[in-house]
């Protein structure tokens, strides 16, 4: 044993001997920087995820063509969870455990995060999660790059209050936790503001729910009483198509009953007839169209690394990237990647995001971006109609339910909680 | 005569400088538009709109449904419509001249926000009052319902005395009677009520909820007893009728669904129900059809008015020979083994949507649907079928017929249910089981393929889309009583029906736990399903 250890150090002092040598231009084989890459390449996520392993890749490529991180070129370990939640826990454990990354890019639904969670705090690893979600948590080792409910669900329904006069409105949403917490938000928040129960309709419907007739009746009875209505959906991906197809069908507008929704996006739309839906609206932080040269430069780079030049961009993969860069600025900030340093350097880190201003991460693992309304266009590209002036700080616990409303979450001394009540000044330690 | 000449010269120069006036105002106000931001435009159709020229409802109506583009050199303002390989039809708004065809990098489509389109469309309306098309003066006339002025009434009246179409003369009564309704004095008011009683237009009865309707402490806000009065009993008869067409319309709702649960559980009635093989990728030979159908269009790009007729028998034969396939490959090894059987073949569903994801990529695949599935059929305002819905029911109700012929009356029909029933007997008759077996397999998973082609036209076309229906299919066929088509009929619409009956109280969600438990019921206490098999063929 002793001679093995003794080999060990040998070994190691020759390998850094021969890098002194040779200089840190060349990456030394087996002393790479590993990135794990948690996203389900099959089964029904599939569909939206793969588009961001890809980005991750191209990001890892990019890096390392830039001379790699601390010195060391970045090594992807891409695993497959395979749209199974509980397989998520057991792909995070090996990431962490086996294969040792310093990273992990991953998740997209919100049942697979929450599965990951326990994992991650346990091994004491780092997460990005790039997709917008529905609040209510905060992890000291998971940074949310998405939007927060208060970053999207809320600028939206403001736009549509005030800009489109709406004032009666419905909230449909498939039978989950993302759709469910942000109708919770969304309807405590419209009371708020005066509208009244009878103003309000919500509807869930099981996940890859195809038959909509009955939905798109009564939504077009309930927006014919002479007041604008609007629906603010948070049906999630596969639905989308059918719904949009009998609203179209059944002789709904957008003019007259707008649909905002808060998980449709370029990529969605490029497997879609869009002529029914032009008009309709989405909420998002990023939109392939907006006009900037960073934006500009990031699409050209991305069909060429997919070598497609009708591949599109959407807004999780602008989380994704600015995730990348973010932690990769805050490895070389705090000059290793051990995850404590590496946790407390990503707080405060700038990076210019793709629609030409900055994104800030937060003592609250939230970014601060900016809000933008676009609406569909034939071409399944969105015209951006509105957006917000400066950036919206992402807010971890959502202000409008009562049992968040007091709470924040700060990671830096000397609060360092997930989950600190104003009020009480204690810390509950229920992070998520 | 020489003063003459002079005169008709004046008469001309002078026309001629009023129309090139216009002309020189329409064309500087578009050059306008094409130059304006997108928080300038408002303004800019406004101007527009108020130009007195048969041409700005066209421009206007064009901007509307997004076919006004402009140049990107000289930003020029033309009427643009898709052609094929990325190219615009060109053609100048202002001057009759053949359209172009150019490139569309070219050019730039002037977006509009969904204000705007609010705002175009109540101008093009207006314009359109005067109309020579009498489909657009229709529309006109409806479209001005939603937001009624007291300064269209003059335009109202006018197009009262000429008009001879009787439902536009109709509509246009109802705008007349809803401005009477908010202006007009007692009498106005009462012959306004006897006129709008029983109208299904939302509008009208939001407007008599309004006489109705008490302030914040409870004081009815019309005072007078007999408006009231009347107003009560014309709301009564509106929401009377509504109800009744509701009820339809559930029904109407229930058969659709009834007959998606019927195309895509027929096939599966065939192989399981008459050959008793639990078959698991049943739900990816129905995927199979709907890529078949996007691959027919990908095929013929310039025809997908016809692209379904020619999907229909691709995809009976393409799923057919996978089925045939399956069955040759790994199922007649296990006859007898349902176990093993659904293993197997829950297995071969894996693969086949792997495979179409490696092939097709996971994204879903965009199918377009023909212009005469799209849309609906407006009977009245409160009721309307959807075309595509209509079609897909009188599609499923001919393909269970063509079904039920071929087992019936035709040779193979016979081998089939001889098969079924004896197999030994049927051998020692002569009948090659084998081959038989193949056939009916082939047939249950052609027609799978089939009703992939409808679901293509409701659904997205993607991987998972047969997992979406396998469960359904199967509660069908067991529902309805294993080995009987009929069964599977009335199983497939009666759930549809209760289905949709159920969803308006209890919510979409729910709706579907509640018709499951009462499958569940049902089956406990008959095993068998709705018209269980009698006699020797049990067994």
């Amino acid at each position: 044993m002793s001679v093995l250890k003794n080999f060990r150090g040998i070994a190691t002092g020759v390998a850094l001997g021969c890098a002194g040598v040779l200089g840190t231009g060349v990456a030394w084989a087996g002393d790479t920087i590993k990135v794990g890459v948690l996203h389900s390449l099959s089964g029904t996520m599939a569909i939206s995820e793969t588009t961001l392993k890809d980005t991750v890749l191209m990001m890892i490529e990019d890096q390392n063509k830039a001379g790699g991180l601390l010195g060391k070129q970045l090594e992807a370990v891409v695993v497959d969870p395979a749209s199974n939640w509980p397989l998520f826990a057991e792909k995070a454990r090996e990431l962490i455990s086996k294969e040792e990354v310093d990273i992990i890019f991953g998740c997209w639904t919100s049942v697979s995060r929450k599965s990951v969670l326990p994992v991650i705090e346990e091994l004491n690893g780092l997460m990005f999660y790039p997709v917008q979600y529905e609040g209510e948590e905060s992890s000291k080792n998971v940074f949310y790059t998405g939007a927060a409910p208060n970053q999207q669900a809320i600028p939206a329904v403001d736009y549509l209050a005030e800009e489109l006069e709406v004032t009666r409105w419905v909230l449909a949403g498939t039978d989950y936790v993302y759709p469910r917490t942000t109708n919770k938000i969304l309807e405590a928040y419209l009371k708020s503001k005066g509208v009244a129960d009878e103003d309000i309709m919500i509807s869930y419907t099981p996940f890859g729910h195809s038959d909509w007739q009955s939905i798109v009746s009564e939504i077009k009875t309930f927006g014919s009483a002479g007041k604008k209505t609007a629906v603010v959906s948070t049906v999630n991906g596969d639905a989308n198509i059918p719904f949009y197809k009998e609203l179209g069908n059944q002789g709904v507008s957008a003019v007259d009953i707008p649909v905002v929704a808060f998980s449709v996006g370029e990529e969605e739309l490029s497997g879609m007839d869009t002529s029914a839906l032009v008009g309709h609206l989405a909420a998002w932080n990023y939109f392939q169209s907006v006009d900037s040269d960073v934006n500009a430069e990031f699409i050209e780079k991305w069909q060429k690394f997919t070598g497609d030049d009708e591949r599109v961009t959407n807004d999780p993969m602008e989380a994704t990237y600015i995730g990348f860069k973010m932690w990769a600025q805050a490895v070389e900030k705090a000059g290793t990647t051990d995850t404590d340093a590496v946790e407390k350097a990503l707080i405060g880190v700038t990076v210019k995001n793709l629609t030409g201003g900055d994104a800030v991460m937060n003592k609250n693992h939230h970014l601060s971006k900016p809000v933008l309304i676009g609406e569909i266009q034939e071409d399944g590209q969105f015209m951006v109609v509105s957006e917000t002036s400066g950036t919206v700080p992402g807010d971890a616990w959502s202000d409008f339910l009562p049992g968040s409303k007091d709470v924040i979450a700060d990671w830096t001394a000397p609060i360092s909680c997930g989950n600190y009540n104003t009020v009480s000044k204690t810390c509950s330690g229920q992070n998520f | 005569m020489y003063r003459l000449l002079i005169g008709i010269f004046l008469v001309f120069s002078i026309n001629a400088t009023a129309f090139a006036d216009v002309e020189n105002t329409l064309a500087h106000e578009l050059n306008v538009l094409a130059h304006a931001k997108l928080s300038q435009m408002p303004e800019q159709i406004d101007v527009l709109a108020s130009i007195d020229d048969p041409r700005i409802a066209d421009i206007l109506q064009a901007l509307l449904d997004g076919n006004l583009y402009t140049r990107k050199t000289d930003k020029k303002i033309f009427f643009a419509l898709a052609g094929p390989d990325r190219t615009l039809n060109l053609s100048d708004p202002l001057e009759v001249s053949d359209a172009v065809s150019k490139p569309s990098k070219e050019y730039k489509r002037i977006g509009v926000n969904n204000r705007m389109r609010s705002q175009l469309r109540t101008a093009v309306s207006q314009l359109r009052l005067q109309s020579t098309d009498e489909k657009q003066r229709l529309a006109a006339v409806l479209r001005l319902l939603n937001d009624l002025d007291p300064s269209v009434l003059g335009l109202l009246n006018q197009l009262a005395e000429t008009e001879t179409n009787k439902t536009i003369l109709e509509a246009v009564y109802v705008a007349r009677a809803l401005l009477a309704l908010e202006h007009g004095d007692r009498l106005e008011k009462l012959a306004a009520i006897d006129l709008l009683s029983g109208n299904l237009q939302p509008v009208v009865l939001n407007k008599l909820l309004l006489i109705v309707a008490a302030d914040a402490n409870g004081q009815r806000l019309e005072a007078d007893p007999v408006i009231y009065k009347r107003a009560e009993t014309a709301i009564a008869k509106i929401e009377g009728k509504a109800d009744f067409y509701g009820f339809i319309e559930t029904t109407f709702f229930g058969l659709s669904l009834g007959s998606v649960l019927l195309l895509s559980a027929v096939g599966l009635a065939i192989t399981f129900g008459v050959m008793g093989v639990i078959n698991m990728a049943h739900g990816e030979l129905i995927m199979l059809g709907a890529y078949t159908t996007y691959v027919v269009q990908l095929l013929m790009p310039d025809h997908i008015e016809y692209s379904l007729l020619v999907a229909v028998p691709t995809a009976f034969v393409v799923s057919g020979l996978v089925g045939v396939a399956i069955e040759r490959g790994i199922i007649r090894f296990l006859y007898g083994r349902p176990l093993e059987t659904l293993l197997a073949t829950f297995g071969v569903s894996l693969v086949l949507q792997q495979a179409v994801r490696s092939i097709f990529s996971p994204l879903n695949r965009s199918v377009a649907t023909p212009e005469w599935m799209s849309g609906s059929w407006q009977i009245n305002p409160l009721f309307s079928l959807t075309y595509n819905r209509m079609y897909i029911l009188v599609f499923a109700i001919i393909v269970f017929v063509l079904l039920l012929l071929l087992l019936k009356k035709t040779t193979l029909g016979l081998q089939f249910r001889a098969v079924a029933q004896n197999r030994a007997m049927a051998r020692a008759m002569g009948i090659r089981s084998q081959w038989v077996d193949a056939m009916t397999f082939g047939l249950g998973s052609g027609v799978a393929g089939i009703a992939g082609v409808a679901l293509s036209q409701l659904t997205n076309v993607g991987p998972n889309l047969g997992q979406a229906y396998i469960i359904d299919s199967f509660m069908v066929v067991v529902f309805g009583g294993v080995g009987n088509l009929w069964g599977t009929l009335v199983s497939a619409f009666s759930l549809g029906i209760a289905n949709k009956f159920i969803e308006p109280v209890a919510g979409a969600v729910l709706a579907k736990i509640l018709v499951l438990v009462f499958i569940i019921l049902f089956i406990q206490r008959n095993p068998r399903g709705l018209f269980p098999q009698q006699g020797r063929a049990v067994d």
